[in-house]
């Protein structure tokens, strides 16, 4: 009876463990910044390049860091969601703009709209490797102490808004 | 054929050109641990390439780290765990040994423990196991009585 069922079993568990296997999504790596303090840039403002803004600044509150540039396409689809994120004015969205020519991204925003409370330039991308970005879009919501308390790779769409993130920001506000 | 070798050299001068930015060493550890490094970190866009091999932004920005640290005086350890802060176990294609990687470096040796029990169960079952029983009674007479003949041996000394 054994002999019979132990190939099966086998073949049953390794069926099971190859089909997990394939459901990963091997771009989904587990951030080791989450429960981190966010890394602090004191970076220029892109609309203002000659000023500089520090995410210092934000503390105290909830913040969302968006990781985008004007190169990146899948960064003009997540565009609209963020937009709509902006209109509920629940929480400010600090852009960081990677890698990428402050005139393109300006005009950018000046096409597409400016959900942004304020936008940073990482010229070099040397912030973008403090947060371990390693994919763009990516975006982190920070809490009032300053710690990465979440990070979502790849483009936002509006059910992540909705499930995730609207949850995430309101039960962060309520902690001190 | 001539056109074919140009176009083949072409392209294989593309596969190397990676990672060959001009990069001045202080001596040749440093190079050395500056290769080593970049070889050992992967990619974290385009996976399964290292760094040095990789021709994404990300690999060339990480090199650039790399090389910038190296040059601030820190050593291959204090690299590492620079990248391992920001991108996780994952970025070493070797993952150092901690609490969260015991499982993927135990668990070859634990297969292997696994496959050698297996083996020493089946051998040690195998040899229980009585010879078949295929002889005819006449046969077993004249085998005990050979033994016997055997046992009453006087040159056997000991013998029963």
């Amino acid at each position: 009876m054994l002999k019979f069922f132990a190939p099966l079993l086998l073949f049953v568990v390794l069926a099971i463990f190859l089909a997990i296997g394939l459901q990963l999504n091997p771009r989904d790596l587990p951030s080791p910044l989450i429960e981190k303090p966010a890394p602090v840039f004191d970076l220029p403002d892109l609309a203002s390049p000659e000023k500089s803004f520090s995410n210092e600044l934000m503390k105290g509150q909830v913040y969302v860091l968006n990781v985008w540039a004007s190169w990146c396409v899948s960064c003009r689809a997540e565009h609209t969601v963020l937009n709509r994120l902006a209109a509920m004015k629940v929480v400010h969205l600090v852009g960081l703009n990677y890698k990428d020519e402050p005139q393109d991204a300006r005009r950018w925003l000046q096409q597409l709209g400016n959900p942004y409370y304020v936008n940073v330039i990482d010229y070099e991308g040397r912030t973008g490797i403090d947060y371990g970005v390693y994919g763009v879009p990516e975006t982190y919501i920070v809490d009032k102490k300053g710690v990465i308390r979440y990070k979502h790779t790849g483009p936002v769409a509006d059910s992540d808004i909705e499930q995730t993130f609207l949850p995430m920001i309101k039960q962060l506000k309520t902690e001190v | 054929m001539r056109q074919l070798m140009i176009i083949f050299a072409w392209l294989l001068s593309m596969a190397v050109s990676a990672g060959v930015e001009f990069r001045e060493f202080k001596d040749s550890e440093q190079e050395q641990a500056y290769n080593s490094l970049i070889a050992e970190l992967r990619c974290l866009v385009c996976q399964n390439q290292n760094i040095a091999e990789s021709n994404a932004d990300l690999a060339k920005d990480l090199r650039r780290q790399v090389y910038e640290m190296l040059h601030q005086g820190k050593n291959r350890q204090e690299i590492a765990d620079f990248m391992i802060e920001r991108y996780g176990d994952f970025v070493m294609y070797r993952p150092q040994f901690h609490s969260k990687t015991l499982v993927l470096w135990l668990a070859p040796l634990a297969f292997l423990l696994a496959g050698l029990l297996a083996v020493a169960y089946i051998i040690k079952n195998k040899r229980k196991q009585p010879v078949a029983d295929t002889l005819d009674e006449k046969k077993k007479a004249e085998i005990h009585a050979l033994l016997d003949d055997e046992n009453n041996d006087p040159d056997k000394g000991e013998g029963a």
